[in-house]
């Protein structure tokens, strides 16, 4: 009797550890396990057997690898735009003394606290008074804009806990302006930046909402997804969300075994 | 080594580092004060001085990651005040080490070398690790390193590149005192051996003194005194001086009459001689006496020794035995405090607590003090200061 409590002490936390885990990876596994179900009917909801036709031609389900192409392509832009703007203000806002710079520092959370629907129809509402034609450019504009916010976020994080000494120890040192950028604070602020960026491309290509108000012609994945929804959603969905995870995956992975092979290294 | 000296002509020594009129106000604030001073081309230089009195700015002024309000930096005959930080030989030891968390201990110390465009660095690093005892550390990242051995990799890290004047902010601050004491020992070593001029900033007299070829004692964004350790232990000229470095009895009184090169002074009713002409009879005056130049004997002390002229009678009212002294506290008719410190070599006299004393010295142990260097209203030491344990 006694012994059964000890375990159970023992293991609680980790017993509620993975039920917590199941709760997250649960949904992520359906996704998963559908993209090789072979679908009879419409739907994709009920287990008809397994098949890999979905992932050996996932562009047979017209118009989504266009939609998945347009997706990368804004991510990409988006991310690069968002992340060095974003960069460069949590610079600013972290290292110097400028009036505004308090307002600016709030002003930057607002893209982040407005409900994405309101700023989805202003934004269309501006688009269309300033007579510009809505499609892939304006889904990039409106991606920035809500994204830079998050970059600074986190890059500001990163700043916040940098010791200013390294860099004047740098300069003591001989490393030129540059060289310190390049050698101290770069590297420093690196897995910041990295985070924003990866945060900004998982935003933009998520984005439904925003998009959905100010995409014109263009179809996106999400919107895809919405759209396909009505008739019923093809396996070739969950080959994507699938590629997505594994990439994701695939990325993490990557970064923490670089790191490991350098630490060893040096 | 370095392409410094190439630049600047061969077997170029070190120069001396002067200090001119230099002056830092952060807004009001005055952090140093027309400071001027010579550090003597290789030599252990010393800036003693409390928490808060500008030695980290100096320090920062000299390295370029300050910029003097006024007064100039020289190198020499160069004057290197307008010189970005990565244009001076100049390298610097921080209070905090500041040392890259991302790069190895052999990159951080081979991070100047290699600003410099220098090439296989690795033999030369290995042997400068070696030097602080740190041989088999290269690998490890500052992080994984001990205070004392991170402080190791900072002087490391600075003195590979063989400059003219190497600076340390405090760099023994954060240690236990065992490894202070070595630390002190090591970095004597090493300056003695590489032959740079060593700017070493303090607020342990001690350390100091240990240490310094000369010291400058600052105060409140000046510097009071400069001199070797002997010099401001023996004849410190102002109050300050003589209460930071070791302990003093300060006396004031009022000039009664020149006599050659005596100066006889009435403190309180008490005639005591001090060397020199201390100025015009009725003039105030000041000056100290060290506590273990003093004795407590009862009875007249001329017949101990002759030269004890100068005596003051009290009652003592304490008295503690330390081991290597006897340490007493006598009260004068106009209840100030004297210290008495008496050698434990056998045969003293015993004194108990109560006793009518006399306190006398010679008077050419009697150091006078400069009148109107008012920076200290009383015989107390700049107490809160002083006392902080780590400077800022
Ligand atoms: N960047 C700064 N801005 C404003 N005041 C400063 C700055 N740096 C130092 N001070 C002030 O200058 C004085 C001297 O500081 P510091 O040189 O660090 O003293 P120390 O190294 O002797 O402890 C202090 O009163 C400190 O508050
Ligand atoms: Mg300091």
């Amino acid at each position: 009797m006694n012994a059964v409590v000890q375990a159970v002490r023992r293991h609680a936390v980790m017993a509620v550890g993975v039920l917590v885990l199941v709760y997250l990876f649960l949904p992520v596994a359906v996704v998963v396990l559908f993209s090789f179900n072979d679908v009879t009917g419409r739907f994709n909801f009920t287990w008809q057997g397994f098949t890999l036709d979905a992932w050996r031609h996932p562009c047979r389900v017209p118009g989504m690898c266009e939609a998945v192409t347009a997706s990368l392509q804004i991510g990409a832009i988006a991310t690069v735009v968002s992340t060095a703007l974003g960069t460069l203000l949590a610079f600013a806002l972290v290292r110097h003394r400028f009036r505004g710079r308090e307002s600016t520092s709030l002003l930057v959370f607002l893209p982040m606290a407005t409900p994405e629907v309101v700023m989805g129809a202003s934004l269309l509402t501006l688009f269309v008074n300033a007579g510009v034609a809505t499609g892939f450019a304006t889904i990039v504009i409106a991606h920035i804009l809500f994204t830079v916010s998050f970059v600074v976020v986190t890059v500001k994080a990163r700043l916040a806990g940098f010791d200013s000494r390294l860099e004047e120890a740098a300069m003591d040192l001989y490393a030129n302006e540059w060289q310190t950028f390049r050698r101290i604070t770069l590297p420093l602020a690196a897995p910041g930046i990295l985070s924003g960026a990866l945060l900004a491309f998982a935003l933009s290509f998520d984005d439904f909402i925003i998009t959905n108000f100010n995409s014109g012609n263009t179809i996106t994945f999400p919107m895809f997804v919405w759209g396909a929804a009505q008739r019923g959603v093809p396996p070739e969905v969950n080959v994507v969300g699938a590629a997505m995870f594994v990439l994701a995956l695939l990325c993490v992975g990557g970064a923490e075994l670089l790191r490991r092979v350098r630490t060893a290294r040096r | 080594m370095p392409e410094r000296s190439g630049a600047d002509g061969p077997a170029l020594g070190p120069r001396d580092l002067r200090l001119v009129g230099l002056r830092k106000a952060f807004g009001s604030a005055v952090a140093v004060d027309d400071l001027t001073l010579t550090v003597p081309a290789g030599s252990f230089f010393a800036l003693l001085g409390p928490s808060g009195c500008g030695k980290t700015t100096t320090l920062r002024m000299v390295a370029g990651l300050e910029t003097p309000t006024a007064g100039q930096v020289l190198l020499g005959e160069e004057d290197i005040s307008r010189r970005r930080p990565y244009e001076r030989p100049v390298n610097t030891v921080f209070q905090s080490y500041a040392l890259f968390p991302h790069l190895s201990v052999e990159e951080n110390v081979a991070f100047g070398l290699r600003r410099r465009g220098r090439k296989n660095v690795k033999g030369v690093v290995a042997e400068m690790l070696e030097l602080v005892e740190l041989g088999g550390f290269g690998r490890r990242r500052p992080g994984q390193l001990s205070g004392g051995q991170q402080q190791r990799v900072a002087v490391a890290r600075a003195l590979i590149n063989e400059p003219e004047v190497l600076l340390l902010d405090e760099p023994l601050g954060a240690l236990d005192l065992k490894l202070r004491r070595q630390m002190q020992l090591e970095l004597k070593r090493i300056q003695t051996r590489v032959g740079s001029t060593f700017v070493h900033v303090t607020h342990d007299q001690e350390e100091a003194m240990t240490m310094a070829d000369t010291i400058a004692v600052m105060n409140a964004g000046r510097v009071e005194q400069l001199g070797t350790p002997r010099e401001l232990y023996e004849r410190p000229v102002t109050r300050y001086v003589a209460n930071f470095l070791g302990q003093s009895n300060i006396l004031d009184g009022s000039v009664v009459e020149v006599r050659g090169n005596e100066t006889l002074v009435d403190v309180h009713g008490v005639g005591l001689l001090v060397p020199g002409r201390l100025g015009a009879p009725g003039s105030t005056a000041s000056f100290g006496v060290r506590p273990e130049k003093a004795l407590a004997v009862a009875g007249d002390p001329t017949h101990r020794d002759p030269a004890l002229r100068n005596a003051i009678p009290g009652t003592v009212t304490d008295v503690s035995f330390t081991g290597l002294s006897t340490q007493y506290v006598v009260r004068t008719p106009w209840d100030q405090e004297l210290g008495v410190f008496t050698q434990n070599a056998g045969g003293e006299t015993l004194v108990r607590r109560g006793d009518p004393v006399v306190v006398a010295w010679r008077p050419e142990h009697t150091f006078p003090l400069a009148a109107g260097t008012g920076a200290m209203p009383d015989d107390e030491p700049a107490a809160p200061p002083v006392m902080a344990p780590v400077s800022s």
